[in-house]
């Protein structure tokens, strides 16, 4: 399995093979859910305690594990297996960590890949952790079903000043380190902030994942959630704006190396509009 | 493309002592020279890092070792490696290693052995050549 996600992350024309022959019921009925939030908040500790949780009533999980390139050297230290490395041995937790590699779309369409796979490999629920911060980042939540936003005190994270699509993507807001001082009022403003200007406000759930505290009661809700969202079309709605933003990222992978060289080629000159010049090369194509 | 691939490498730290400066300063460098690496952390079996190696496709493993404990854990983690079905990973190895024991963990079929003295650059290179001699992914 790791090897077929490496072909499909590398572009391999093998991965086409892969990618057609995965098991369609398994991947729709598999429950695929985004952690994101800011750095340290106890993201991957969370996705830790989820998978105990699970692991005990024998369901196979797939965690797909981003962290940002350096732009700089394109290298990356992907370090979200350290909090999970318990379940290292576990045969039935498929663990994938992943680059941003710098790309616009194209990480969209990578995990989308992975997670399919672990659908098709039998995983019942697969996790896609990712920082919330970039717009790639923030993207590949858009693969997700459920999202949780995580949270901690102390990360100077002002919930006024937050980037407001932050809060939004959120199915439930995730309290964590509620052990740490600060965790109350932090609940109490996000939950007043949610109330307002909606019928429905997010949960907040409070949490302490390093010692698995408050991880029933989330999964509990988390899954009274999926199965509102399965009754309602909800979930059917998200995966078609998944499927076809990947579809849209995928174009977008192929058309880019065929367009940069025919550009190259044409020598433009420097003067004129690059968008008349754009639409002239897309229609010859 | 199946080049990128050849980027992706494993550094854990084997054993029961705490101290990972070794292990994160060789992630670190390599992180700066371009590669992808899976840090697992401290106080990992053998078992845990070739399971992780498999999952993540790894190119290569890095292993550090302060304890004094490698002539046992640096082939125990090729020999999980062979279990795990992946006798193709090399393995590396970093630590305070005395001179007659880089002999035998060679022989063991560790490829490589860095000390102390080991400049950064050399290092990343020997990186490069293992991850080079993995067929392409
Ligand atoms: N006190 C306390 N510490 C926690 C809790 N959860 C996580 N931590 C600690 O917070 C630190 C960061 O945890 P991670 O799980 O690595 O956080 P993350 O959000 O995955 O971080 P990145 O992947 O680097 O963005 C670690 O030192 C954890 O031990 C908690 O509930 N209480
Ligand atoms: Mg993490």
């Amino acid at each position: 399995m790791g090897r077929a996600i490496s072909l499909v992350e590398n572009g391999a024309e093998s991965a086409e093979i892969i990618l057609a022959s995965l098991d369609e019921d398994l991947i729709s009925q598999a429950t695929i859910l985004g952690i994101t939030g800011p750095p340290g908040a106890g993201k991957s500790t969370l996705t830790n305690g989820i998978i105990s949780q699970l692991r005990q009533s024998r369901k196979r999980i797939g965690i797909v594990a981003v962290d940002p390139s350096s732009p700089i050297s394109g290298g990356a230290i992907l370090g979200d297996r350290i909090r999970m490395m318990q379940h290292a041995t576990d045969q039935d937790v498929v663990m994938r960590s992943m680059a941003t590699r710098g790309r616009l779309g194209g990480l969209c369409a990578t995990a989308g890949a992975a997670v399919r796979i672990m659908a098709s490999c039998g995983c019942s629920t697969i996790i896609i952790e990712t920082v919330g911060v970039g717009q790639s980042e923030m993207d590949i939540i858009s693969l997700a079903d459920i999202t949780l936003l995580v949270l901690a005190p102390g990360l100077g994270d002002d919930i006024q000043a937050m980037k407001a699509g932050l809060l939004e993507v959120a199915d439930i807001l995730v309290v964590n380190k509620a052990d740490c001082r600060g965790a109350d009022t932090l609940a109490m403003d996000l939950e007043a902030v949610t109330r307002k200007g909606s019928a429905e406000p997010t949960q907040v759930c409070m949490t302490v994942a390093t010692e698995g505290k408050g991880i029933a009661e989330l999964l509990e809700r988390i899954d009274t959630l999926d199965s509102a969202h399965r009754d309602s079309g909800e979930r059917q709605k998200r995966r078609r704006g998944a499927h076809d933003q990947e579809v849209l990222d995928w174009c977008l992978e192929i058309l880019r190396p065929t367009l940069k060289s025919e550009i190259t080629k044409r020598k433009l000159p420097l003067l004129g509009d690059p968008r008349r010049k754009a639409k002239e090369i897309l229609q010859e194509q | 493309m199946g080049t990128a691939q050849r980027n992706r490498v494993l550094i854990g730290k084997p054993g029961l002592d705490g101290h990972d400066r070794g292990a994160k300063f060789i992630a670190q460098a390599l992180r700066d020279a371009g590669f992808e690496v899976v840090y697992t952390g401290i106080r990992r079996s053998p078992e845990e890092i070739a399971a992780a190696a498999v999952q993540e496709d790894v190119a290569a493993v890095g292993l550090s070792s302060l304890s004094g404990a490698h002539m046992r854990l640096f082939p125990a983690v090729v020999e999980a490696l062979k279990k795990a079905g992946a006798p193709d990973i090399p393995v590396l190895g970093g630590g305070v290693i005395p001179e007659e024991d880089i002999v035998a963990l060679k022989e063991a079929g560790i490829v490589e052995i860095f000390t102390p003295g080991t400049p950064i650059d050399t290092i990343i290179s020997a990186y490069r050549a293992a991850c080079e001699k993995q067929p392409p992914g």
